[in-house]
C-alpha cells in the first residue's frame, strides 16, 4: 500500500529570506510583486501575518494598516527554484519526492519510514531539520495525496492510519479538498461548513450543483481515484539505497557499502536475468554535496567483484570531509545477460565474459575510448574503410576486401614527400621523405581512389605502392591530376 | 621391458614438461606446426614455442611495419580461426585491412590505444593474465629486465602468447622473454621476375632464443604461410599463384 507524506511550508519564502539575511529575522515584512500596476502581498512573514495580513492583499492597504512594514520585492519564478531545492534536499528521505505548488511538496514514503523507526518518527525527524535550517513546515502522513495534503494543512492527526481518511476529513473545512473559490464560495453560501456535511451526498448532485471538480477531489482523497505526481527527479527502476547511521568518513567504510550494494543489486539482477551496462554510485554527504563515481561494461554483468573492481579504482576520488550519510547506486543502463552472446566470436561464453570483464578493467583504469575494435566499411577512400564497432557483439556485414592490397601501417595524417619522375602518371624515381632519399626499384600501380562528392568535395588521389633499394615498401599517392603540380604523400607502410 | 622407441616417447614427453615448467612455453599443436617449417630448427624439439613472451625490435618506421606484418604471420599461423587477439600500442600505426592478407581477420582484433609507459605495461601485464585471449601483441619503447620477468611469470600462469614489439629502444639490455627478433625488410619476391612488388620478404634474424640456436633466415610470406626464400621451389609457387 503506497503511502504519502504532505510538507506544508506556511511561510516558504518569508522563511528563506529570514534565513539568509538576519536582520529580517523576527521583523513584520511581505514579499510583494507588481501585478496590473499595483503591488500585490505574495507572502508574509508570521509576525506581519499576526497582524493581519494576508498574501494577495495590496501593499498600499496593508500599509494603511501597519505603516511600518516593509515591503521587499521578489520575483513570481521563486517559490518554484525554492521548492525544486527542497524536495532535493527530500531525496535523502525518499527517492519519489514531487513540487506541490505553491507552497509545499509530496514525497511517496512507501518503504522509506521503517529506515526512521516507524512514520511519526520519520516526520519528526524532517521537520527537526528543517525547522533547524528555520522553515516552519506542518507534515502528515496518509494513505492517499488528497488527505496527507488537507491533514498537514488543517488537521492535527499527523498520522493517518490506512482506511482512517474518512473520519479524519470529515471535521475539516471544505477547503482542505483543493477547491477552486468559486466552489468554496458557493458550498459557503449553502451552509456546508465541514466536509462530513457533503461527504455523503451522490456524485450526481454534487456534479450538477458544483461541478465535476468536487466529487472528483474527494474520490482522490479517499483513495478511489488514484492520483499520478511527478518526481522532481525520474526514479532509476535498478536503484538501491542505503542510508547510515553514523557518517561514513573512510575509504573502507565506503567500500563496505558500496560491495552492500552491490550484492542487493546484483540479486535483484539475477532474479531478471539483467545485467549491468553502466552503473552510477552517488554519495550523499551531510552538508548536503553529492559526488559520484560511474563506470561502464562491455557486457552486461551481475558478478558482484567484477563490479567492484571497476569501482575500486575510484573510491579515492571521494572527498568525505564530514563524512557521507547515504549510499545510492544506480544501474541506469541494464541489459539482457542471454546465452546467445556465447557466439560472439564462436568462442565460447565463459571467454567472451572474462574478455569483457578485462575490456572494463581497461576502460575504468584508462579510459573508455581507449578500446576499439573495427568492422570494414564499404568505401574506397582508405581512412573511411574501417568504422568502428559499437558493441563487441557486432559482426562484420561485409566481408574484409583482399583483392586490393592495402598497407600494415597507416599513417593519420599522410606526410608530404618530394618526388623526381620522369613520365607522367608513371611512379617516381625517388622521393625525399623526412630527410632520407629512397630510390624507388618496384612499383605497382596506380590505383585511382576518388574522394566521395557525396561525403566530403575534394581532389582523387592516385596511390602506388613502391619499393625501395633496401626493400622497404610504400604506399605513396598524388592528390589531383598530373598537370596541376600535384603535391605527393607518404600514406603507409607495407609489411 | 620397454623398447627404445617407447622410451624416446617419454622422454620427450617429459622434456616438454620441462620446458613448459621453464617458461619455455608449452608446444604448438601439431597441426599448425608446419606453419614455422623455415625456422622450426631453431627451437628446442623443433617446435616454435606458445604460451610465452617473444621481443622484437626495431627501429625504422618501415622495418616496424614489417615487424608487425611478420608478428601478425606469426599470430595467424598458431592462431585459429576465432582467436580474440588484443593490440596494445602507442600512436597506433596499424590499418584493421592491411593485417587481413596476414591471415587475421581483422574484426578480431581488440585495439588498446593508450600513452604512458606504465599504463602500456599494466595493460600489457592484465591482457597476458588473461586466458580467454589467444595472443596479445604490445607495441612499447623499451622493456626492461624486471618488466620481461613480470610478463613472463603472467604469461606461464594463463598460456596466452605475447608478442612485444620495442620500436626505437634507447637500450637493448637482457630481458626474460624466451626469443628476440629483429625483422627488416628484403626485396619482394616475384615468381618468374615479373615486374612490379611480388610478396613480402624480410630478413629474419632470431638474434637470441631460451635453449635453442639463433640463426637468420630470408623469409617470404607466399600463399599465407612462411617460406624461405632461397631454397624455393619455384614451380610450386607459380602454380600457388595461378590458383589464387
Amino acid at each position: 500500500m503506497a503511502r504519502y507524506a504532505s510538507l506544508y511550508f506556511p511561510y516558504l519564502l518569508t522563511d528563506y529570506v529570514s534565513r539568509k539575511q538576519s536582520e529580517y529575522r523576527g521583523q513584520a515584512f511581505v514579499m510583494a510583486v507588481s501585478e496590473r500596476g499595483r503591488m500585490i502581498v505574495k507572502a508574509v512573514s508570521p509576525p506581519a501575518n499576526k497582524k493581519g495580513i494576508f498574501p494577495g492583499m495590496v501593499v498600499a492597504d496593508c500599509k494603511a494598516i501597519f505603516p511600518d512594514l516593509i515591503v521587499l520585492k521578489t520575483d513570481p519564478q521563486r517559490t518554484k527554484k525554492l521548492l525544486t531545492a527542497l524536495a532535493e534536499w527530500c531525496i535523502g528521505y525518499t527517492p519519489f519526492v514531487a513540487l506541490d505548488l505553491p507552497d509545499g511538496l509530496i514525497l511517496d514514503t512507501s518503504g522509506c519510514t521503517h529506515l526512521w523507526g516507524g512514520e511519526q518518527r520519520y516526520l519528526e525527524n524532517i521537520s527537526a531539520r528543517l525547522n533547524a535550517y528555520g522553515y516552519d513546515v506542518r507534515t502528515a502522513i496518509a494513505d492517499t495525496i488528497g488527505t496527507a495534503w488537507a491533514m498537514a494543512r488543517f488537521g492535527c492527526e499527523p498520522v493517518v492510519k490506512s482506511g482512517r481518511e474518512r473520519q479524519a476529513l470529515s471535521g475539516l473545512p471544505p477547503s482542505a479538498l483543493r477547491l477552486e473559490e468559486n466552489v468554496l464560495g458557493r458550498l459557503k453560501k449553502l451552509g456546508l461548513l465541514t466536509i462530513s456535511s457533503f461527504f455523503d451526498m451522490p456524485d450526481s448532485a454534487l456534479r450538477r450543483r458544483f461541478g465535476p471538480a468536487l466529487p472528483h477531489r474527494i474520490r482522490q482523497a479517499l483513495g478511489s481515484e488514484v492520483e499520478m505526481i511527478q518526481p522532481v527527479r525520474p526514479v532509476e527502476p535498478y536503484q538501491q539505497r542505503l542510508p547510515s547511521l553514523e557518517p561514513v568518513c573512510s575509504a573502507d567504510g565506503i567500500a563496505i557499502a558500496l560491495q552492500e550494494l552491490l550484492q542487493q543489486l546484483c540479486k535483484r539482477f539475477e532474479s531478471e536475468g539483467v545485467g549491468l551496462r553502466s552503473g552510477i554510485f552517488k554519495a550523499y554527504r551531510i552538508d548536503g554535496d553529492v559526488q559520484k563515481i560511474e563506470i561502464g561494461t562491455k557486457l552486461a554483468s551481475c558478478n558482484v567483484s567484477h563490479l567492484f573492481r571497476l569501482f575500486e579504482h575510484k573510491i579515492g576520488t571521494f572527498e568525505p570531509e564530514l563524512g557521507f550519510e547515504l549510499f545510492v547506486l544506480e544501474a541506469s543502463k541494464v541489459d539482457q545477460v542471454s546465452n546467445e552472446q556465447g557466439a560472439m566470436w564462436n568462442a565460447s561464453a565463459e571467454n567472451d565474459v572474462k574478455v569483457a570483464e578485462l575490456l572494463d578493467r581497461l576502460a575504468a583504469k584508462m579510459r573508455p575510448d581507449c578500446i576499439r575494435r573495427y568492422l570494414p566499411a564499404e568505401h574506397y577512400w582508405p581512412e573511411r574503410s574501417v568504422q568502428e564497432a559499437i558493441s563487441l557483439g557486432d559482426k562484420p556485414v561485409t566481408s574484409w576486401r583482399t583483392d586490393i592490397a592495402r598497407p600494415v601501417h597507416l599513417l593519420m595524417k599522410p606526410e608530404i614527400i618530394e618526388v623526381a619522375f620522369v613520365l607522367p602518371d608513371y611512379p617516381p624515381i625517388f622521393f625525399l621523405h623526412k630527410g632520407e632519399k629512397h630510390e624507388v626499384v618496384n612499383a605497382d600501380g596506380p590505383e585511382r581512389i576518388e574522394q566521395e562528392w557525396w561525403i566530403e568535395e575534394g581532389k582523387f588521389r592516385d596511390y602506388y605502392s613502391v619499393e625501395d633499394a633496401h626493400g622497404s615498401r610504400f604506399w605513396l599517392f598524388r592528390l589531383g591530376p598530373y598537370d596541376e603540380n600535384p603535391k605527393w604523400f607518404l600514406h603507409g607502410f607495407f609489411a | 621391458m620397454q623398447t627404445t622407441t617407447e622410451k624416446r616417447e617419454i622422454v620427450k614427453r617429459l622434456q616438454a614438461k620441462v620446458d613448459a615448467l621453464q617458461g619455455l612455453g608449452r608446444p604448438a599443436d601439431v597441426i599448425s606446426r608446419t606453419g614455422f617449417a623455415p625456422f622450426e630448427s631453431a627451437f628446442p624439439d623443433r617446435i616454435f614455442p606458445v604460451g610465452t613472451v617473444h621481443e622484437f625490435l626495431s627501429d625504422e618506421s618501415s622495418h616496424a611495419a614489417c615487424t608487425n606484418g611478420f608478428i601478425a604471420g606469426l599470430a595467424s599461423t598458431f592462431l585459429n580461426k576465432d582467436g580474440i587477439c588484443l593490440w596494445i600500442g602507442r600512436n597506433r600505426k596499424v590499418f584493421p585491412p592491411g593485417l587481413k592478407h596476414f591471415g587475421i581477420t581483422p574484426s578480431n582484433v581488440i585495439f588498446v590505444d593508450l600513452h604512458k609507459q606504465n599504463d602500456l605495461l599494466w595493460a600489457i601485464e592484465e591482457a597476458l593474465k588473461c586466458d580467454a585471449l589467444t595472443s596479445v601483441v604490445g607495441e612499447i619503447r623499451d622493456l626492461g629486465f624486471t618488466e620481461s620477468r613480470r610478463l613472463q611469470l603472467a604469461v606461464e600462469k594463463s598460456g596466452v602468447t605475447g608478442f612485444i614489439h620495442c620500436h626505437k629502444p634507447k637500450a637493448k639490455g637482457s630481458s626474460a622473454c624466451t626469443t628476440r627478433w629483429r625483422v627488416t625488410p628484403g626485396m619482394s619476391f616475384t615468381p618468374g621476375g615479373l615486374p612490379g612488388i611480388g610478396h613480402a620478404v624480410w630478413d629474419v634474424e632470431l638474434l637470441k632464443v631460451r635453449n635453442g640456436k639463433p640463426g637468420s633466415w630470408r623469409i617470404g610470406w607466399i600463399g599465407n604461410r612462411f617460406m624461405t626464400v632461397d631454397d624455393r621451389r619455384l614451380p610450386d609457387t607459380l602454380e600457388e599463384l595461378q590458383v589464387g
